[in-house]
């Protein structure tokens, strides 16, 4: 890491694992579940909002000596709902059938509670470059479940990745199909996101003793 | 007859937690206590029930496409509905902002109750979702807008209030460690949904389908692609039910 000191690394791989957004810190989960039935979607998401957390921070980092703390809310929000909006038409303009997919989930980005909560806890506080890599961190760390999800939710819902059929063809009975397998339809069921993410929160927890909580 | 079909639909079937995941920061952040849970659940219905009517109007009158018209025929040609989020959001902000002064004027007592919570609404997704929701599935007058925000309120408040319900049980009981807290707590919200996605066949049934099924056909649409699979899935397993029953 020629380019990073090693506690600005620490500032992109930390959210990776023990201070994860959304197992950890229980933020941004609003609008991680429901996108979440195939890869792709997933995979947009994550990118949208590095973007939108990356760019917002470095942009309240550079306001935060000037933002009067009693309005700092509804500049906070002006902030990410103008880069919403870039995203927003960004993907309209160049991926329609996606943003129809993801339907309001894209101007939900703007309470995505990870977005504001990353301004209030580490932007108001601290310079440019190092709010910046929070920021990639932590949409990161939010990315890294959201594609975990995404990866098997679609893998046994749909038995596709990415649309492309991995297991073989339900219909024409190849590959796996052919031997007896069946799609798990519930997995594209909005409930199973929650009961996957938890069970996420359980294999970590369980590798991670210091992160148990009591009750 | 509408408005309590909507009424019902919001609450039960299009749960904000349940069916769309909406405000689930502050469900899993605040459902701890009962007592704590209800003043959240009050004060978001309050502010839906208040800011999906107004953004229904500005939506109405504002962003639509050809909204612009009653300024005159020049403007009727404005498209502004990509401001939509950035106006939503406004509006939540200051009427959240203006919801606080006023309850604090007129009654401090429900003010220290729900005081403390207000700021934490202005950033809740169900609150933006509301009226997001709104706009995606053209609610058609505002009379309709005012009870979808009540009953997404509604249905908000429910859910908090069960999930904080079964969380100050669950303290009793012999979960593992590895689970404790934040994991249960997802996979008791899921086995939820699970539950609602049963309310999914209530409005359909009866003599008028064909007929609901035309009026509601638009809004049906702009919802989740989800909704079919969730029919799907919620009639194989009553037949299985009826088939393990006559067995």
């Amino acid at each position: 890491m020629g380019l990073l000191s090693k506690k600005d690394a620490k500032l992109i791989t930390d959210p990776l694992a023990d201070n994860n957004p959304i197992t950890i810190q229980v933020l941004g989960i609003c609008s991680a579940l429901a996108i979440t039935a195939q890869l792709k979607a997933s995979i947009v998401m994550a990118i949208s909002v590095m973007a939108v957390l990356g760019i917002g921070n470095v942009v309240i980092s550079l306001m935060r000596n000037i933002i009067p703390s009693k309005i700092r809310i509804i500049v906070q929000l002006v902030v990410v709902a103008a880069l919403v909006i870039i995203v927003d038409q960004v993907l309209k303009a160049f991926s329609y059938e996606l943003s129809k997919t993801l339907s309001v989930f894209v101007g939900l980005i703007i309470t995505n509670c990870i977005i504001m909560g990353r301004f209030e806890a580490f932007a108001l506080g601290n310079g440019p470059w190092k709010s910046f890599l929070d920021g990639i961190g932590n949409a990161a760390g939010y990315g890294l479940i959201l594609v975990i999800v995404g990866f098997f939710r679609e893998l046994l819902g749909s038995g596709t990745l990415l649309g492309f059929k991995v297991l073989g063809d339900p219909i024409e009975k190849t590959g796996l199909y052919a031997i007896g397998y069946e799609n798990n339809g519930f997995m594209l069921l909005s409930p199973m996101a929650l009961i996957v993410v938890g069970i996420i929160i359980w294999v970590q927890r369980s590798r991670n003793k210091a992160l148990i909580e009591d009750h | 007859m509408e408005h309590l079909e909507l009424f019902l639909k919001s609450i039960f079937i299009d749960n904000m937690v349940f069916a769309t995941f909406l405000g689930m920061c502050s469900y899993l952040a605040v459902s701890k206590k009962v007592s704590t849970a209800v003043g959240l659940g009050a004060a978001v219905i309050f502010v839906l029930a208040v800011t999906v009517p107004v953004n229904w109007l500005l939506d109405q009158y504002i962003l639509q496409p050809g909204a612009l018209k009653w300024l005159g025929e020049d403007y009727a040609a404005y498209d502004l509905s990509f401001l939509s989020f950035i106006l939503f959001i406004a509006t939540i902000a200051t009427m959240v902002q203006l919801v606080e002064i006023v309850v604090e004027k007129f009654s401090p007592s429900l003010y220290n109750s729900l005081g403390i919570f207000l700021p934490l609404i202005a950033v809740n997704c169900a609150i933006l979702g509301g009226s997001l929701f709104m706009q995606s599935r053209e609610i058609p007058t505002i009379g309709l807008a005012t009870v979808y925000g009540i009953g997404s309120g509604i249905g908000w408040f429910l859910a908090i209030l069960a999930i904080a319900a079964i969380r100050e049980k669950i303290r009793y009981s012999n979960v593992p460690p590895a689970l404790r807290g934040l994991g249960i707590t997802f996979i008791i919200t899921g086995l939820m949904a699970i539950g609602f996605m049963s309310f999914g066949g209530m409005l359909t049934g009866g003599d008028d389908e064909a007929k609901k099924e035309e009026k509601t056909a638009s809004v049906k649409e702009e919802t989740r692609s989800n909704d079919q699979v969730a029919l799907n899935a919620a009639e194989t397993a009553k037949e299985e039910l009826a088939n393990n029953t006559n067995n």
